[in-house]
């Protein structure tokens, strides 16, 4: 009884000195402070825009004493510091504050919003990620030969094609020619789940093209690189099917890179949609903060920025985590 | 019934197809005489409104920042919104004639223009069950005429000196003669609210034909008929949804799609070829808005009228209207006014493209030769890029050496415009000439773009708002389009028509050149047959 529970002390003990633990801790830090920093940019980039807030909200028809009242009411005379300071300590306590052009509150606003670009990137990358990985397998089994060119040509041809004119080109054939799906995916609450899942079907697609190349090229890459090691020669001389050395042998081991490069789109598929989303008028996080950027509407320019940095932060993160854990000699230390 | 047939019924009973040349087109289509009078007559009988369904609309123009306060009101799907669910308390008509009664049931003044009376319409309900009264009529119009109140409507409020219920009307003082009250009063901004809105004024609670049943700001408005509403004539469908579509490919292919029933502001680059498809109809109607190059009368070198006329005379309007409008707009006379507002001088004679005239006036300014610079960017309007390189290749051939400036597009309103001598810019129009005038060409006016000061031109501008003779008026309207033309900094070479698009089962369509969609009334007045 005495030993066991010393036993699992030490162990305990061991584990947190486990350089994981470490690694894994410093990267959340890191992340932190990027975070820290980043919101730092943020504001700064918005105190540049050019033109003035009280007069892009009320537009051409806006009189000087319109102007100067709205002015005075943004608190548009304070000095810049204490404004930095005022939001980051409102940030912290979860308040984002209200937005200068309608007055909603911009939690509220955003987060619909922001549930609705997680619901389109989230099928385009369970679509996309398990698509891009088996044809990256399938690419390197059948290496040099025609299933390797086709998937290789046209992955590379739909990264090529600009997106909005993909968006216009499926919106074409599948919208208007054939009325398979709709060409305007707007989505709202309360809508029924298989109608959403239609409404999005479109620019579903169209993400899906426009990531799958980079993916699919990364891993058919990383693979090959993994292919020439002593290890999957024993494989081979073992007997076993070459799609199994694949799947099995060598993907495990390129795991790091392939990672890496399905964060960054992921985070592409969240922060850097807005084309699609003006093309196929998706209500997403790009939408909201090209309204936003166009009227000035500095406190939800700035808590998308920050929401965008932290998704961007949060995902290479997590990337640089896998890639820890999927070490072996980090994983198990001498 | 087939679909060609079915397109030529449409066209003929919207009165875009004569009836002998229907029966022509459906004889070659293997139809008897009898059988396509009887079709015709069964077309025709279908103008009688159809009353349900749901009008769906593509609109251009709307954002997330987007509001339900009237005073905040700045863009097109706001402006549809606040007549959706709101009424003010007079209308424009849609041929230019005295306003129609809506909210105020009559409107008279004193003979001298100063003193108006609107008697208030009786047993009209809010959206919230509450009667609308006359205090809540006095409380709007104080709102938006608060110097605290963000009203884009201020600026036309300014002349009122005093309000007062009295009785059944709400009395308006004016601080000097302005026959043109009525039209002021028709502006978007002013929709009666319950208590004018002071209690919450973003509730969309309105008098209006559709009450609010989603809002979500940039992408989509759901409305549906109030029962309790006071004219049976107008909302024939049941429910309206509006969807927020700011990419002109996306909104077109809506409508071909058949998503939406109608959308606005189709991109003249398609608007011929969408007018071909069989299943839609393109609906035009020559607006008030402008597309200018203004000039400052007081920063050489334009502070000489000479060169100002040089630049005139060296701009091809009709090679606008066909190159950057392709045909969906009218040649200006370089004066804001044109055949769509009431009381224009139509003799006026027109000012054209002439190269010989404008080296003329550009050797007597006795300028130097240097190159003119122009600000433009495509936020002025759409193709004022393209506009400015036609003016800079027709100035050219006149021996006049202009240079064109790409501005930012990001902050042009604040940074070029009204700030730049020579730019690009847009006008929107307003309801009379006297409003157009005053804002931007009175001397005193914040918005004077064109820094347009002339004494004479101010003394009648105040002559003309405390004259109740119609001929006495135009006669002064004539004389200062005169003054503009010949001597401001306003280069008008266009103005733009409003193209909307709307499916064939959409009937009701009516030319109303005041605002977009039938001055917004495009839902209230249409139908879908079925």
């Amino acid at each position: 009884m005495h030993r066991t529970s010393a036993g699992s002390l030490a162990e305990i003990e061991v584990m947190f000195r486990h350089p994981l633990i470490g690694f894994v801790a410093q990267r959340i830090a890191l992340g932190g402070v990027l975070l820290l920093a980043a919101s730092v940019l943020i504001f700064a980039g918005t105190q540049i825009l050019p033109g003035d807030v009280a007069q892009s909200i009320l537009g051409q028809s806006a009189t000087p004493q319109a102007l100067a009242n709205l002015r005075a009411e943004l608190g548009l005379n304070e000095p810049v510091t204490t404004r930095y300071f005022n939001w980051l300590f409102g940030v912290l306590q979860g308040d984002l504050g209200k937005a200068l052009t309608n007055g909603q509150d911009i939690a509220t606003s955003m987060g619909g919003r922001l549930g609705n670009t997680l619901f389109l990137a989230g099928w385009a990358a369970l679509i996309s990620v398990p698509l891009a990985i088996l044809l990256g397998l399938i690419a390197v089994r059948y290496q040099g030969r025609w299933p390797d060119k086709l998937i290789s040509g046209v992955t590379l041809a739909t990264v090529s094609v600009p997106e909005f004119l993909l968006g216009y080109i499926v919106m074409f054939i599948l919208s208007v020619q054939f009325r398979v799906f709709p060409s305007v995916a707007t989505v709202y609450d309360g809508m029924p789940f298989f109608d959403k899942l239609n409404a999005i079907a479109l620019p579903v697609l169209v993400l899906v093209l426009v990531v799958l190349g980079h993916m699919m090229r990364m891993t058919r890459a990383a693979i090959l690189n993994v292919m020439q090691s002593a290890y999957i020669e024993t494989a081979e001389l073992k007997g076993l099917r070459p799609f199994k050395i694949i799947a099995r042998h060598a993907l495990p081991n390129a795991v790091a890179p392939v990672v890496n490069v399905v964060m960054l789109n992921m985070a592409y598929l969240v922060v850097g949609v807005v084309v699609v989303e003006v093309v196929f008028v998706y209500p997403g996080m790009g939408q909201y903060l090209v309204d936003h950027v166009a009227k000035r509407d500095v406190p939800v320019v700035q808590a998308c920025g920050l929401v965008f940095a932290a998704v961007y932060i949060g995902l290479n993160m997590v990337a640089d985590i896998v890639s820890i854990l999927a070490n072996p000699r980090l994983r198990h230390p001498k | 019934m087939n679909d060609e047939l079915h397109h030529l019924l449409a066209r003929t009973v919207q009165g875009r197809m004569n009836r002998r040349g229907f029966m022509g087109r459906a004889a070659a289509l293997g139809l008897t005489a009898a059988a396509a009078n009887t079709m015709l007559a069964s077309g025709l009988q279908a103008a009688t409104p159809v009353k349900g369904g749901t009008l769906k609309i593509g609109m251009q123009g709307g954002g997330s920042t987007d509001s339900l306060d009237p005073a905040l009101a700045n863009n097109q799907v706001t402006f549809q919104l606040l007549k959706l669910y709101g009424d003010t308390l007079v209308e424009l008509d849609p041929a230019g004639g005295p306003v129609h009664m809506r909210l105020a049931e009559s409107v008279e003044s004193s003979a001298d223009a100063s003193v108006w009376t609107f008697k208030i319409r009786k047993g009209v309900q809010f959206h919230n069950g509450a009667t609308m009264t006359p205090a809540d009529v006095l409380a709007t119009l104080r709102r938006h005429s608060d110097e605290d109140s963000k009203s884009g409507a201020l600026g036309i409020m300014k002349g009122i000196a005093s309000m007062k219920v009295e009785g059944d009307s709400v009395i308006v003082t004016l601080t000097g003669p302005n026959a043109d009250l009525p039209y002021l009063m028709t502006d978007y901004h002013l929709v009666i609210q319950p208590n004018g809105g002071l209690d919450d004024a973003t509730a969309g609670v309105g008098t209006g034909a559709y009450k609010v049943v989603a809002n979500e700001p940039g992408v989509r408005h759901v409305f549906e008929k109030f029962a309790g509403y006071w004219d049976d004539s107008i909302g024939h469908v049941a429910a309206v949804e509006i969807t927020v579509i700011n990419d002109n490919t996306a909104r077109s292919s809506a409508l071909q799609s058949g998503q939406v029933h109608m959308i606005n502001r189709v991109d003249p680059k398609v608007a011929k070829l969408m007018d071909r498809a069989p299943n839609l109809s393109v609906k035009n109607v020559s607006g008030k808005g402008h597309y200018v190059f203004i000039m400052h009368c007081d920063t050489a070198p334009f502070d000489n009228n000479d060169l100002r006329l040089a630049l005139k005379y060296a701009i091809n309007r009709q090679e606008m209207v066909d190159k950057i409008l392709q045909g969906y707009g009218s040649i200006g006379n370089d004066m804001p006014i044109n055949a769509a507002y009431p009381l224009f001088d139509a003799s006026i004679p027109q000012r054209a493209y002439d190269p010989d005239k404008a080296a003329f006036h550009y050797k007597k300014s006795g300028h130097d030769g240097t190159p003119i610079t122009m600000s433009t960017s495509d936020v002025a309007f759409s193709g004022a890029l393209d506009a400015s390189a036609l003016f800079q290749q027709s100035a050219k051939a006149a021996g006049i050496p202009l240079e064109i400036k790409r501005e930012p597009g990001d902050g042009y309103w604040s940074d070029v415009w009204n700030a730049k001598p020579f730019c690009a810019s847009y006008w929107g129009g307003r309801p009379v000439q006297d409003q157009m005038y005053s804002t931007a060409y009175l001397s005193t006016a914040d918005w004077n773009d064109t820094r347009f000061k002339n004494p004479a031109f101010d003394k009648l501008l105040g002559e003309a708002k405390g004259e109740l003779d119609l001929d006495k008026r135009k006669a002064l309207y004539s004389r200062m389009g005169y003054m503009v033309r010949d001597e401001g900094g306003l280069i008008c070479p266009m103005f733009n028509d409003f193209v909307s698009a709307i499916s064939s089962n959409v009937q009701g369509w009516e030319t109303d050149p005041n605002q977009d969609l039938m001055n917004g009334y495009a839902p209230h007045k249409c139908w879908i047959a079925g």
